[in-house]
């Protein structure tokens, strides 16, 4: 399958997620400029990690008006699999794909550590290989990953099983020692009311080999890999 | 127009200074050219007092690609690919204003690595600071923090080891030194040169302010108590502008339409266009009326002399200026040509076509004054030597100094630090910060590089030369423990006022001492900075000569870390503990004291100690491996500990304290600094064949016990010494430093 990897002027992550599925997992991977109005015939897009255009205003505020977001909205409503991973679940937060906003971590400063997440939800297409409560071991690396909404909006997302990914410790239990950055339900990923489009902040492309750490973000890959060549989820294209 | 003592002052120049000035131009300069002057023959940019040391260092080998005088250095690592690195400081800046003064240090290192063609990969600092229980003092060093944070977080690059040291010396006068590293193929090295006649110079980048102007003079000067009125002179950063010039010129390389480039660093426009001139051997010519500018009415001096962030000066071959320009186009930056190569060696500044200033290269570069400044042995270093254990009163138990030493800020985890550092992005750290030398895999190859920046600035405060050897071999130590050859080095002398005397001393023997060291374990230094008027009302920093060292592991899969791996495993002793407490963090922790003579140094052996670290790695014997260093053996035992939660339980044999009374035996067993030590765990089944491995190349080892448990336990002489919760020692060493900067959080 063929991964679209969206590079804004100040995406940093985008290689790392390139790497990881072209090198990691020997899919077909695509840098996909800004500026680009076409995603190539990809079968999922990867908005990354970074600070898409420095970020000097709230982040993903700008990245959400660059000519290949109009594409990403129109894949996604298509029903094809999008991940934001850090800097990209901002944008998809501004672009409005998903519900919320970000704050400053609740610690005032950037942070980067391997933290814990469960797996709450296995029907998207980036966490049907994981198991139901499933553990994972994953760093993050932000200084605005403190997700806020409004309790209507956390209600809602509750009920219709959009929190995809919850800080918690070792038991899965979500305590508030095991949450990094004041994250409202200590929310670290969420899906879309049609499943397909899924933002987190931590970030599985650099959990992908043991040697820097932890694999344990190979099976949100491995999801959507088996995903499409399944046709599970739709041909977006 | 004539020149007043005032005037001279204030560009840092002194009366001989400007007679040269006069017969370099056989004429008076206009104020452009004086301000010209000035910043080309600041300390900062023209090494005027130390390049008479610096030749004495070995920049030469079979791996230099490129020793000192360019951007930065580069050494061959093999596969046709070369590291490119170097050190630079941003002390003034940093103590001035902190957030921006390092993070536009950062900024700066990061330039000189990709304006070699290299794509950076890693960064590393080496910072000093007062002691945290001043308000100033964590100010600054919190702002430091926030400032390499948020400049390399922002433009990507992983910040993935360094050093921090804590001493009163520093409180007026933080040092903030940044490493950066890159990777390029040989053939795609590009220098700061101009060459070709009527080839077009380019301008691209941030517009230029009035911010900046004459930092390098600051850099060059003490400080007192006007110093914050110096704000000014300090620039402020823009991150995402450096990432986009980063892309976009790595991209311009890759098209081979660039004859040179350079980054405008300290003394901005007028240094990049008279050294890629220089070392062109020909002339540039540009009008500063064609620069951008961020402000208005900017005259041509204020154009010349300043510092704005994020610019470059590139030399485009003729014919390639519109896909030069297309590519800065694709990334929003704006690449404007302001002058011209020419033949005749100078540098001729136009403002709207009139000339404001012309000055021949040569005589702003290699040109510039060398002086021989007098030196003389400090009359501090005989009294300080001595150490006489009777004065110090009896010693606390060994408990109770491990404790303290585990809780110094200088000992401690930098944790706190590092946590705002993205150390991961780019996903090839193999060893993440606080646990020895960072170590970065090279994608494409099988190949990793591990460096280390060490400096002990009481060892060199207490004898320079020796000093200086011991900060060589531990940084060299640091890269072997993780199984990396020792390729290359970049050093940050960072010292006094260079006029008196005993600092210019300081300065010379520890150069020598750092040159001995080098030639000894064969690491040529391929470039750096010095920074000196590191003082503050007359009182210097500790001299602190930082050496960062870059290692190569020809297989990644065989680095070593610090940390022990299995229950049961055999823990080793590489190296003789010797009575040797001078300069110690013991002394100092414990008695306030800097004191003695730092622990002797047997190049032959560390050489020695090093190719025993390495084939036992590259073999795969080696499990862990960790220095000794600040708080000696047992400081070392414990951090072996901490990480994975396994336990030690070892016994070592007493070093007999020489200074009369024996109550300092088990202190100087535990807490000597002694040099060329490493704590190394085996698998039990591997200990006969390491053993063999270290009395081949003549190394002392001994077994000292396992790794076992979850406790630290050391005996001396089967006298149980330690007998720690390693859960304690953990919470200790992890949160010493966040007690002193969140003190609410640390007890919650």
């Amino acid at each position: 399958m063929k991964f679209a990897v969206v590079v804004f002027p100040g995406s940093n992550c985008d290689h790392d997620a390139h790497y990881a599925a072209q090198h990691v997992l020997g899919q077909q991977a695509e840098y996909i400029w800004h500026k680009e109005t076409t995603l190539k015939g990809a079968d999922a897009v990867i908005l990354p990690g970074g600070f898409a255009h420095g970020d000097y205003l709230r982040t993903g505020a700008i990245a959400r008006f660059s000519p290949i977001m109009a594409e990403v909205q129109k894949f996604a409503a298509a029903g094809g699999p999008v991940l934001g991973i850090c800097n990209g679940f901002q944008v998809l937060l501004e672009a409005g794909l998903l519900p919320g906003a970000m704050l400053r971590n609740r610690s005032l400063k950037y942070q980067c550590e391997h933290v814990l997440i469960k797996v709450e939800q296995t029907d998207t297409p980036f966490t049907a290989s994981c198991a139901a409560g499933q553990v994972l071991r994953i760093p993050i690396a932000h200084g605005e990953g403190n997700y806020y909404a409004e309790p209507e909006v956390i209600a809602r997302l509750e009920r219709n099983r959009q929190v995809v990914f919850r800080y918690t410790n070792a038991e899965g239990v979500a305590t508030d020692d095991a949450n990094p950055n004041g994250s409202v339900a200590n929310i670290a990923g969420l899906c879309s009311e049609q499943r397909n489009v899924v933002g987190l902040m931590p970030h599985p492309e650099r959990a992908c080999e043991m040697a820097l750490g932890s694999a344990d973000g190979l099976i949100l890959f491995e999801s959507v890999i088996k995903a499409v060549t399944e046709g599970v989820v739709a041909a977006a294209r | 127009m004539t020149i007043s003592d005032d005037i001279l002052q204030r560009h840092g120049l002194t009366r001989e200074e400007y007679q040269r000035i006069v017969d370099a131009l056989k004429r008076e300069p206009t104020l452009t050219e004086l301000g010209i002057f000035s910043v080309m023959w600041s300390e900062h940019c023209s090494y005027k007092s130390s390049r008479v040391h610096l030749k004495t260092l070995p920049t030469t080998g079979s791996r230099v690609l490129q020793g000192p005088g360019e951007n930065a250095g580069a050494v061959d690592i093999g596969e046709g690919l070369a590291a490119v690195f170097k050190i630079e400081s941003h002390n003034h800046p940093s103590f001035i204003e902190p957030y921006q003064g390092a993070a536009t240090g950062v900024g700066g290192i990061i330039r000189d690595i990709f304006t070699m063609g290299a794509r950076p990969i890693a960064l590393l600092n080496s910072l000093r600071f007062g002691p945290l229980d001043e308000p100033l003092v964590r100010r600054t060093f919190a702002g430091v923090v926030a400032g390499i944070a948020g400049y390399g977080n922002s433009i990507g690059i992983p910040t993935v080891g360094g050093e921090i040291a804590f001493d009163e010396s520093y409180t007026g006068n933080p040092l903030v030194n940044v490493f950066c590293l890159g990777i390029a193929a040989h053939d795609e090295i590009i220098k700061g040169v101009a060459s070709g006649v009527g080839n077009a110079v380019y301008y691209v980048g941030a517009k230029t302010g009035r911010d900046g102007i004459h930092g390098a003079t600051m850099a060059s000067a003490e400080f007192d108590e006007k110093s914050a009125e110096k704000r000014p002179a300090v620039q402020v950063g823009d991150p995402f502008m450096e990432k986009l010039l980063l892309e976009a010129c790595l991209e311009v390389m890759k098209s081979d339409a660039l004859v040179g480039i350079q980054d405008m660093g300290a003394a901005g426009l007028t240094c990049s266009t008279c050294e890629m001139g220089s070392r062109g051997d020909a002339g540039v010519d540009i009008d500063v009326s064609l620069v951008p500018q961020r402000e208005t009415g900017m005259t041509p001096y204020e154009i010349m002399l300043s510092e704005s962030q994020e610019r470059m000066l590139m030399v485009v071959k003729r014919g390639r200026e519109a896909e030069v320009e297309r590519i800065f186009e694709k990334w929003d930056l704006h690449a404007v040509r302001v002058g011209e190569v020419t033949p005749d060696g100078k540098l001729r500044v136009r403002h709207r076509g009139e000339i404001v200033a012309e000055i021949p290269n040569r005589s702003l570069t290699d040109d510039a004054p060398l002086y021989r400044r007098p030196m003389a042995e400090p009359t501090y270093i005989k009294e300080a030597q001595q150490l006489s254990f009777d004065s110090l009163g009896n010693p606390p138990s060994e408990r109770d100094a491990f404790w303290r030493l585990l809780s110094s800020p200088t000992v401690a985890s930098k944790r706190w630090a590092y946590r705002q550092y993205d150390h991961m992005v780019r996903t090839n750290t193999l060893v993440l910060p606080g646990m020895g030398a960072g170590v970065v895999r090279v994608k494409g190859t099988s190949r990793a590089l591990a460096m280390s920046v060490d400096c002990n600035g009481r060892f060199v405060y207490l004898d320079p030369y020796r000093g200086a050897e011991l900060a060589v071999a531990e940084a060299a130590r640091n890269v072997a423990c993780a199984g990396a050859l020792p390729i290359g080095a970049t050093n940050c002398l960072n010292f006094g006022n260079p006029e008196r005397p005993e600092i210019m001393w300081q300065f010379a023997r520890a150069v020598e001492g750092m040159g001995a060291a080098c030639r000894a374990l064969d690491i040529p230094i391929t470039g750096g900075n010095v920074s000196l008027y590191n003082e503050t009302d007359g009182r210097a920093v500790l001299p602190t000569p930082v050496l960062g060292v870059v290692g190569l592991i020809e297989d990644a899969r065989t680095v070593v870390r610090r940390a022990f791996r299995s229950q049961g495993d055999t823990v080793m002793l590489l190296g003789e503990t010797r009575d040797e407490l001078g300069g110690s963090e013991y002394l100092k922790v414990v008695h306030g004291a800097i004191r003695g003579v730092p622990p002797a140094l047997d190049l032959t052996r560390e050489a020695a100690l090093h190719r025993v670290l390495i084939e036992g790695a590259s073999a795969g014997v080696i499990r862990s491996a960790h220095d000794c260093a600040e708080g000696g053996f047992a400081i070392t035992l414990a951090e072996c500990c901490i990480g994975t939660g396994l336990g030690a339980q070892v016994d070592v044999p007493a070093v007999t304290s020489a200074v009369g009374s024996n109550n300092f035996s088990g202190i100087t067993t535990l807490f000597s600094e002694s040099a060329s030590r490493v704590v190394v765990s085996v698998a039990p089944s591997a200990e006969a064949q390491f053993s063999e491995l270290a009395a081949r190349h003549n190394v002392p080892s001994r077994r000292i016990g396992v790794v076992r448990g979850t406790r630290v336990q050391v005996a001396i002489d089967g006298r149980s010494t330690l007998d720690e919760s390693l859960a304690d020692v953990e919470q200790t060493w992890n949160t010493a430093i966040e007690r002193y900067l969140e003190p609410a959080r640390a007890i919650a």
